[in-house]
This record gives C-alpha cells, sequence and structure tokens, in this order.
C-alpha cells in the first residue's frame, strides 16, 4: 500500500495541482481569459496537435498528413533550430577546447578573449544577428550556436585539465607517442566533462530557440506563443509552454541516455 | 652477470617553499639482470623518487642512470612501471588495458588477442577480459596492471608499492604470484615498499635509504631459500636487523613531521 503511494505521489500531486487550477476557475476566483482552466487547455493543445485539413490522399501520404499539425509543424521547426545549432557550436567548441585544455599556450592565447565573451547572453546578440544575417532561420542558429557554444567549450577545458596525471604516465611509460595519448588517454578522460557540457549546451539551445523564435522566425513553438497572444489565446499559450517543456524533457532524458550509453565504464553508475 | 640498471652519482632536488629539499644525494647503485631488488625506507626517503628517475618521469638533476648501457632520458617500454594506485584506463576494459601497450607496438589485432589471453590466464583474469576495471577488486586491478606490464616483455618491472593499498591476503597471495613470474620470466625487478616483512619476502637484495637526503644506508644480499618461511629464525633476524635501520630513519620522518617541515 504504501509502495504504490511512494510510488505514484509526484502524479498523485500533478492531479492535485490540476484539480486546484480547475476549481479556481470553475469557482469564478480568476478570470477564464486570464487563466483558462486545464480542461480548456487540453482541448485546445488537441486542436493545436491534430491536422487542420481532411485527409486527402491526392496531397501527400498518410503519414505526411498525420504530421501536418500546427504543434508537430512547430516542435519540428523549433528542434531543427536547436539540433543544428548545437551541433555547430558543439563542433566548434569540443576542438577548442581540447587544445585549450592540453596547451597552455593555447589557454594563455584565447582565454582573455573567451572571458570577455563568455558573459554576453546569447540573447545580447539579436540586434547583431538580424543586422548580419535579417530574419529566419541562419539568426536564429546563430543565437543558438552561441548559446551551446560556451558550456561546451568551458566543460571540454577543464575536463582536460582535469586529467589524472598518472594516466598519461602510464600512458607514457606503455610507450604511447603525443597523439596516441591525446586520442586514447585524455579524450576518453574527459569525455564526463564534455558530455556534462553538452547537456547543459542543448539546454541553453532550448532556451535561446524559444527567444530567437519570438523574433526572427513565423513558425516554431516560440513564434506560436507570441502569436497567440496577439489573438488572446491563453489556452494556446500554455499549451505552447507545456509543450516546450515536455520536449525539453525528452531532449534531456535522450541526453541522459547518450551519457549513460558512453559512460558505462565511469564509476558512480550502476550496472 | 650483466648489469641491468647503472646509477652513478644522482642527486634530485625539489624546491619546497620552506626551500630545497634534497630527495636524492649521490646515489650509487648496480643492479644485475635478473635480480630482484627492494628500496626500503620511510616515507620521504626518496625511494619512489629514485624509482621515477629510473622510469624516466623525472630525471635527476646531477648524476646518470644507465639501463642497459643506455642512458635514461625518457620513460619507454623497456621499463615497465606497476603503479600503487593502479592506473588501469577506466574507459577500456580489462583486455584493451592489457593489449594498449601492443596495440602501440603496432601489433596486429589478432596477435594482440592471443597474446592478451595468455597473459589473463597467467594472472588469473580469464573470465575478467570484458569487465570494467572498476568492477573489480584492488587486487584484481593490480594483476591487470601486472599484465599490462608483462604484455610489454620488457626486461625490468619497476614497482611503486604495488601491494600497499591491498588487505594483507591479497597481499600475499600476490607476493606468491609476483615470485612466480619472477622465476619463471627472470625479469628484474626494482621494487619499492615501507613492508620490512615484504622487502625480506620477495628480494634478492635490499637497498634501505635514509630520510633526508635520501642516501643509501645499507645493502643487504638475502640468501634465503624460496619459498621463504616467515616464521623462520633465519627472517627474523633479519627483520630485526632491518627493523633497526629503518625506524631510525623513521624518527627522523616523525620529528621532521612534527616540526611541521614535511607535508608527506
Amino acid at each position: 500500500m504504501m509502495g504504490w503511494f511512494q510510488r505514484f505521489k509526484g502524479v498523485l500531486l500533478i492531479l492535485v495541482v490540476l484539480s486546484l487550477w480547475e476549481a479556481i476557475v470553475m469557482l469564478g476566483w480568476v478570470n477564464a481569459k486570464i487563466l483558462p482552466p486545464p480542461h480548456a487547455v487540453a482541448i485546445k493543445w488537441w486542436e493545436y496537435l491534430v491536422p487542420q485539413q481532411p485527409y486527402d490522399s491526392e496531397s501527400g501520404s498518410r503519414m505526411d498528413w498525420l504530421l501536418s499539425g500546427e504543434l508537430i509543424q512547430d516542435a519540428m521547426g523549433s528542434l531543427y533550430r536547436v539540433l543544428a545549432g548545437f551541433v555547430i557550436g558543439t563542433v566548434l567548441a569540443i576542438p577548442l577546447g581540447l587544445m585549450m585544455g592540453a596547451s597552455p599556450q593555447a589557454y594563455q592565447l584565447c582565454n582573455p578573449l573567451l572571458q570577455i565573451l563568455r558573459p554576453i547572453p546569447p540573447i545580447a546578440y539579436i540586434p547583431l544577428a538580424i543586422l548580419w544575417f535579417g530574419l529566419g532561420n541562419p539568426p536564429a542558429i546563430f543565437l543558438i550556436v552561441i548559446g551551446a557554444f560556451f558550456p561546451v567549450l568551458m566543460n571540454t577545458i577543464a575536463g582536460v585539465r582535469a586529467v589524472d596525471g598518472i594516466f598519461l604516465r602510464a600512458a607514457r611509460n606503455l610507450g604511447a607517442s603525443q597523439a596516441t595519448i591525446f586520442m586514447r588517454v585524455i579524450l576518453p578522460a574527459s569525455t564526463p566533462y564534455i558530455l556534462t557540457g553538452m547537456r547543459i549546451g542543448i539546454g541553453t539551445a532550448f532556451i535561446v530557440v524559444i527567444v530567437a523564435e519570438m523574433i526572427a522566425v513565423n513558425n516554431g513553438l516560440g513564434f506560436r506563443i507570441l502569436e497567440a497572444r496577439e489573438y488572446f489565446w491563453s489556452d494556446k499559450i500554455i499549451a505552447g509552454m507545456l509543450s516546450i517543456g515536455l520536449i525539453g524533457l525528452a531532449i534531456d532524458q535522450a541526453m541522459s541516455l547518450l551519457n549513460n550509453h558512453l559512460l558505462r565504464w565511469h564509476r558512480g553508475l550502476g550496472h | 652477470m650483466t648489469t641491468a640498471i647503472t646509477i652513478s652519482g644522482v642527486d634530485k632536488i625539489f624546491p619546497t617553499p620552506n626551500g630545497a629539499v634534497a630527495a636524492l644525494k649521490d646515489i650509487q647503485l648496480e643492479i644485475e639482470s635478473g635480480q630482484f631488488v627492494c628500496l626500503l625506507g620511510p616515507s620521504g626517503c626518496g625511494k619512489s623518487t629514485l624509482l621515477n628517475a629510473v622510469a624516466g618521469f623525472s630525471l635527476p638533476d646531477r648524476g646518470l642512470i644507465t639501463v642497459n648501457g643506455k642512458p635514461v632520458t625518457q620513460p619507454g617500454p623497456d621499463r615497465g612501471m606497476v603503479f600503487q594506485e593502479y592506473a588501469l584506463f577506466p574507459w577500456m576494459t580489462v583486455a584493451q588495458n592489457v593489449g594498449f601497450g601492443l596495440e602501440i607496438k603496432g601489433m596486429p589485432a589478432a596477435s594482440i588477442r592471443t597474446q592478451v589471453s595468455a597473459l589473463l590466464k597467467l594472472l588469473k583474469l580469464s573470465e575478467f577480459g570484458e569487465r570494467y576495471p572498476r568492477e573489480l577488486s584492488g587486487g584484481m586491478r593490480q594483476r591487470v596492471a601486472i599484465a599490462r606490464i608483462l604484455a610489454l616483455d620488457s626486461p625490468i618491472l619497476l614497482m611503486d608499492e604495488p601491494f600497499g593499498a591491498l588487505d594483507a591476503l591479497t597481499r600475499r597471495s600476490l607476493q606468491d604470484e609476483l615470485l612466480r613470474i619472477w622465476s619463471e620470466l627472470g625479469k628484474t625487478v626494482l621494487f619499492v615498499t615501507h613492508s620490512i616483512e615484504e622487502s625480506i619476502f620477495l628480494a634478492d637484495r635490499i637497498v634501505v635509504m635514509t630520510y633526508r637526503p635520501g642516501t643509501i644506508k645499507r645493502d643487504i644480499r638475502v640468501d634465503l631459500p624460496r619459498p621463504r618461511d616467515s616464521a623462520a629464525p633465519e627472517f627474523n633476524q633479519l627483520k630485526r636487523e632491518l627493523s633497526e635501520l629503518v625506524l631510525s630513519e623513521q624518527a627522523l620522518h616523525e620529528a621532521a613531521e612534527r616540526l611541521a617541515l614535511t607535508t608527506d
């Protein structure tokens, strides 16, 4: 009995919050225009999810039709930008981080510049991004690259610097060349840090995409919730926000699975 | 008998906030090939420093170390090192750890597999090839580290308190194992320890070192027949003799510690 409660108390809390929310709107304590009740949000969410046109075999396959709902299209637009920006940011940050971590000269050369750039929030690049890239995906992806770049970079540097010297001595004793030590010792030894940086980086990328979409593009989850405000569709705003939350959770879970797979050897993970 | 390691006039000085510390001073030592030599002394006597100098990790400030006639200038697989902390690569399986040195040599994968499985068998690790180091006990990890070094087929084994972190029984069985391998393969072993009993049990020759500056206090040949019996009167007589030598150095170490002149 107790076990059942322990396992489901988290779900129970969600149900309690939803009921309270429903109740205060039903009792008229808050204006339903401002805070629509959960059931209204759920209905709107469903409408947002399902295809807007009836199925027509002329215009494409059934799969295309199933994915033609506005929410799905928005989510795919946002995910595309997150992934493109995240991949570019990571691909730039990891080699630079490895170099800066391994070579004091490279560190001393690049660190001052990076320390000045790093505190600038990606959002502050918006005006410049629009001036440089106009509207559309390019400025949005540019902002996401910036957002993903620094967490991955800083963690990669820290990871390389934290490599235990005894591994380097053991590898040199086995006759390993500098290149072998780098690829087979320094890189795997710093993987836990790099993956932590990537997890933070993709989280930042997801925050930035929402902001970027409010400004630079006309689809995506960020655009949609801002658009909904103009029509006073607070139910759609909340449905959009919850979608953002669920997709963010899914991305984080996927990163965590990747982590566990790549770090099978790492201590602290039960086997 | 040929000489495997020659150490002549070696000094090593470490700068510290309280001034320079002479870790090694004028060390002279010749080790014949095939000999099992223990460096014995308290913490801070420079025995690990001397081993690291032979390994090529930290070269002496003065003097010369030659291994099979060639001066030591850097680490190399001709002097395989076993560390107290095992130093296994945690991201590699046991088999990958053992095979890594062969991979570096450029040996083909099939030959690596054959060699590795022979070594795992020698060290009684056959069932553990696909495990990761963190899944193994300390004793097992040290077996893997020994296998990894034997894979190099280096004529010289350098061992830095390899059994220091193990419980007494595991330690004893690994000592037996090491002696078996040593007598089978005829390696030269330079073994650092602070255990008097361990040194008598293992060594052909025990080099007792002094506490700062690290010098050679006594160089003793151990002629007791093997396997050695730690209850035999000769064993205990030698133990008493060594205890006196080592404990007087330990007293210096402790006095320095009380004066906070040392941090180890």
